[in-house]
């Protein structure tokens, strides 16, 4: 049987890997090389490393440190953030990347997906949605410029388009929870996972490891990523999966 | 030594270093000359049946290839490189594989496709095969007519063929050089045999 895979996400910026506090201020967390290895060792199943950086020469620094972590990673990883052509995503690849999650350039130009699919394969195109509830309930818009801008475009359609062009993957982030620890959106989730055909990786909200197994389960994700509860040390990955192994959740122990 | 091959589609990138971190001295064959076969292939790779056969055919590499696994050398295909060794594919009607295993290549008919994650297989065979998890990212499987050939199963919805050997031939459904220590002990299980 498949596992529910767990999927650290760690931002880099500047060759680092970073954490937002208070809405951007960025504390420096370690350097992303050591991180891989230390939530490797932990058991994650895949990481997952998001490019913030603010400038052209922070995003060169980049490529260097997808290069120098796929070096140490016997695992699958994935790169985004701010990925906006072909070329981008071949370059990424070529560095050791695994797949590439693309978000407001494909909102832009949704041919892009194609591109990715048809030239690298669908199972290295992953699509990234940020997505906010919207008119009281039960509908979500998607968000791009990182939440920053609304589109009116409906979540669940997008996703249902995207897969339709070629995405092998769904990177769901809940804009309203995200940052809040008060647990994944799962009707979120549950209605964009059950609205496609391929996989759905929660992410938002996670705080403990009740909204794991609520989101793996109830929210039918395949899949559940999270920043700060591990940055923080509040829960390892080897505990969490501990905990959803005992709550019946197949996971890779 | 290695030879790993090059068809132009698949990543490459993971395997060399999955190699790297095994001390296993590979050398990159893009083209039919660079193909000795004089040393062990391995054929890794992601994407599509139809456009890795194209890739394969563009780079003068299929007859040479198939010469080569005819005449003995030993071969590791992985993930895309496992189906290609069956005659056609589900994915890419019309399209010939390179034939050297008879059965078939199907999509999968349940559950969330393509099969991406980790996955537990079974050893099928006595031997010193042991189960664990390794990385899977597939959406086809193989179906080899003679059942015997499969070394490992793993069950997504439906048992299928995760692994298996026929002589000279090595194949891994899912992808070692991503599946932890244990997908690396397999790899180099597969090196240190040449």
């Amino acid at each position: 049987m498949i596992c529910k895979r767990i999927i650290p996400c760690l931002d880099i910026d500047n060759g680092r890997v970073v954490k937002g506090v208070n809405f951007g201020q960025l504390r420096d967390v370690g350097d992303p090389v050591d991180l891989a290895r230390f939530y490797q060792d932990e058991g994650a199943d895949e990481l997952v490393f998001l490019d913030i950086s603010a400038t052209i020469e922070d995003r060169q620094t980049v490529f260097d440190v997808v290069q120098r972590v796929a070096g140490v990673l016997m695992i699958p990883f994935t790169v985004g953030g701010g990925v906006g052509s072909i070329g981008q995503v071949k370059r990424l690849l070529e560095c050791g990347a695994d797949k590439v999650t693309v978000n407001t350039a494909a909102v832009a130009n949704p041919e892009l997906i194609a591109e990715i699919a048809s030239e690298c394969g669908s199972q290295c195109c992953v699509l990234a949605v940020d997505a906010r509830q919207c008119g009281g309930g039960h509908c979500w818009e998607v968000l791009t410029h990182g939440g920053r801008r609304q589109t009116g475009i409906d979540a669940t359609t997008w996703c249902i388009r995207a897969v339709e062009r070629g995405a092998g993957e769904i990177l769901l982030t809940s804009w309203d929870r995200d940052g809040t620890l008060s647990g994944f959106d799962l009707e979120l989730t549950a209605t964009i996972s059950a609205a496609v055909s391929v996989p759905v990786i929660a992410s938002g909200g996670a705080g403990g490891a009740d909204d794991f197994v609520s989101v793996l389960t109830t929210g039918m994700a395949d899949a559940a990523l999270a920043a700060s509860i591990f940055h923080d040390h509040r829960w390892t990955v080897a505990e969490l999966k501990r905990v959803l192994a005992k709550e019946g959740v197949p996971v890779r122990l | 030594m290695v030879e790993l091959i090059n068809f132009g589609g698949g990543n490459l990138g993971s395997m060399r270093r999955a190699l790297e971190r095994l001390d296993v001295s590979y050398r990159v064959s893009s083209g039919a000359r660079d193909l000795t076969g004089d040393h062990g292939m391995i054929l890794p790779g992601v994407g599509a049946f139809g456009a890795a056969m194209a890739g394969l055919k563009r780079a003068g590499l299929k007859q040479r290839l198939n010469e080569a696994v005819r005449g003995g050398s030993p071969y590791l295909g992985i993930c895309i490189g496992m189906q290609l060794l069956f005659g056609a594919s589900e994915e890419s009607p019309g399209v010939a594989g390179l034939g050297l295993i008879d059965g078939e290549v199907v999509r999968f008919s349940a559950g969330k496709v393509p099969q991406i994650g980790w996955n537990r297989i079974e050893p099928l065979s006595g031997g010193s095969r042991t189960p664990g998890f390794v990385y899977f990212v597939n959406s086809y499987h193989c179906r080899p007519i003679d059942e015997t050939l499969a070394t490992y199963r793993a069950e997504y919805h439906i048992p299928f063929c995760a692994a298996l050997r026929c002589g000279n031939i090595t194949a891994f459904q899912f992808h070692p050089e991503r599946s932890g220590p244990f997908g690396h002990r397999l790899l180099k299980e597969w090196c240190d045999d040449l």
